[in-house]
């Protein structure tokens, strides 16, 4: 489904990646550990096309097509959603308002006939409740006012809605509660296990691997993938450390 | 009474172009408002097709009066406002101006608190593309006994591209002294972050921007007499922007 080739990107002419080589079949659950400033975030916002995040070597493929050639809002098109480590506040943009239309936009990319109003707001209830979320608060605008643990929830209520192919969540896990942390857990399950989606998580926890059970591994040290396993790695990380096992 | 033209030396026409203020000279005299004392007057201009509106409003006391402003159309279009207020008369502005290509808007108003507990608030918001300049350039006067005066400015600008000039310029001359004056301006660009999080989500750039923009003018127009007139004309010029 994704194939990482060799990636190179720098952040303001300082190279973050170095040569990161990673592939996800469909169906699978990939974690990535590893220390602050390794370059996590910088993977998520370098597949999901963020300006000022420059390419200069390697490849990116999406289901065959050339990610790194696509605009941000055509990679959503193509099925890929990010969670954000820090989910943007927008004042004045409501939820709702801006979810039907970004979900009628990557219809209409598709080639599909829009949401109506209707359809899109029963698809909405559904996933907000299957997050716990109040309807109440994808009313108002975007992530302003929302704690740390609801904007993580909320990430997970627009990736419920947007149903993408693949997930990179970007430390989804951080700020939410033991309680939250089991509903956004059982929320990654039920939207994104299945044989034809794939997810990548990045998170520094052993607990949310307890919920979402990876099939692989990764330690992502300096810009790039240093050592690759199976569940059982992420306990050994956090047992002993990166300087122990990534050395 | 004949009138020299302005030239951009005059305060009030500073940021004007001045060759279609030539154009357009001499200019059809002011339109004169009284509000009668506890009246309720309200007004909404619609600025389409490159004019200059000159108002003189006078608010009798304990009246009311609200101005509704979109001005987005022709080459230069200018919106001036005198308004005079009279004990605990209150005065509310809502103006919106969206100029692209080389288009000169402006909104220029002077708002004199003439007697005590006096309210006014202007709002205003200016987007701006390309080459075209948005002024405002407002002045409140407050009288010496106009005590607990009460009023705000509150004026933003969003500029789409370097090349567009957003000019803003609040002033405030107060004789009183038991009075509450808050004025803010401020020029700035949309969010790039929350484009991209827009765009990550699958909204193509353009209506990303219109998004955000949309919600930058949003209020300006509650309670206004033309109320979806005004979003609808707003939204459709935006669209034209971004
Ligand atoms: N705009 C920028 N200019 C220069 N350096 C940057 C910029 N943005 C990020 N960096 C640097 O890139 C490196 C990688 O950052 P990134 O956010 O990808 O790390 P991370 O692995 O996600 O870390 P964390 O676990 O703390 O979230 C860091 O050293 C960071 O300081
Ligand atoms: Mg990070």
């Amino acid at each position: 489904m994704l194939q990482i080739e060799n990636l190179h990107a720098t952040v303001g002419d300082k190279p973050i990646l170095k040569g990161l080589t990673l592939t996800l079949n469909a169906g699978e659950v990939h974690a990535i550990m590893g220390p602050n400033g390794a370059g996590k975030s910088t993977l998520s916002y370098v597949i999901g096309g963020r300006p000022g995040y420059e390419v200069t070597q390697g490849s990116v493929t999406f289901n065959g097509q050339d990610l790194l050639d696509m605009d941000p809002h055509e990679r959503a098109a193509a099925g890929l959603f990010l969670g954000f480590q820090y989910p943007v506040e927008i004042p004045g943009v409501s939820n709702v308002q801006f979810l039907r239309e970004a979900a009628n936009a990557q219809r209409k990319l598709r080639e599909q006939e829009p949401l109506s109003g209707g359809e899109f707001l029963k698809l909405a209830k559904e996933k907000a409740a299957l997050l716990k979320m109040d309807m109440e608060m994808l009313k108002r605008p975007v992530n302003v006012g929302f704690s740390g643990g609801e904007k993580k929830r909320n990430e997970m209520v627009q990736m419920g809605i947007l149903d993408p192919a693949l997930a990179i969540l970007d430390e989804t896990d951080s700020g939410l509660d033991i309680d939250a942390l089991r509903v956004v857990g059982d929320g990654i399950n039920s939207i994104m296990r299945a044989p034809d989606k794939a997810v990548l998580l990045i998170t520094h926890y052993q607990r949310l691997l307890d919920y979402v059970q990876p099939d692989f591994v990764h330690v992502l040290a300096d810009g790039r993938i240093v050592k690759t396993g199976g569940a059982e790695l992420a306990k050994q990380l956090e047992a002993e450390g990166y300087e122990a096992i990534a050395a | 009474m004949t009138n020299p033209l302005p030239s951009n030396r005059n305060e009030a026409w500073r940021y004007s172009d001045i060759a279609a203020v030539e154009a357009a000279w001499p200019l059809p005299d002011p339109e004169n408002i009284m509000v009668p004392a506890g009246g309720d007057f309200a007004r909404a201009i619609i600025q389409e097709s490159g004019t200059i509106h000159q108002i003189n409003l006078t608010i009798g006391a304990g009246a009311n009066a609200a101005i509704h402003v979109l001005n987005i159309g022709g080459a230069y279009g200018r919106i001036e406002l005198n308004v005079t207020l009279h004990d605990g008369a209150d005065f509310n502005l809502g103006a919106v101006q969206i100029g692209g290509e080389t288009q000169t808007l402006e909104i220029v108003t002077t708002v004199t608190h003439a007697e005590p507990n006096a309210t006014s608030n202007q709002i205003v918001r200016s987007v701006l593309a390309k080459k075209a300049t948005g002024s405002y350039l407002g002045k409140v006067a407050v009288a010496r006994d106009a005590q607990k005066t009460d009023s705000v400015q509150d004026v933003k600008a969003m500029v789409l591209d370097r090349t567009a000039t957003a000019n803003a310029k609040p002033e405030l001359e107060i004789f009183a002294d038991d009075v509450q004056c808050a004025h803010g301006a401020t020029v700035g660009e949309l969010d790039k972050q929350a484009l991209f999080y827009l765009a990550s989500r699958g909204l193509p750039p353009a209506e990303a921007k219109k998004l955000m923009l949309q919600a930058f003018v949003a209020g300006v127009f509650d309670g206004a007499q033309a109320q979806e007139e005004f979003t609808d004309k707003a939204l459709a010029k935006l669209g034209g922007l971004v």
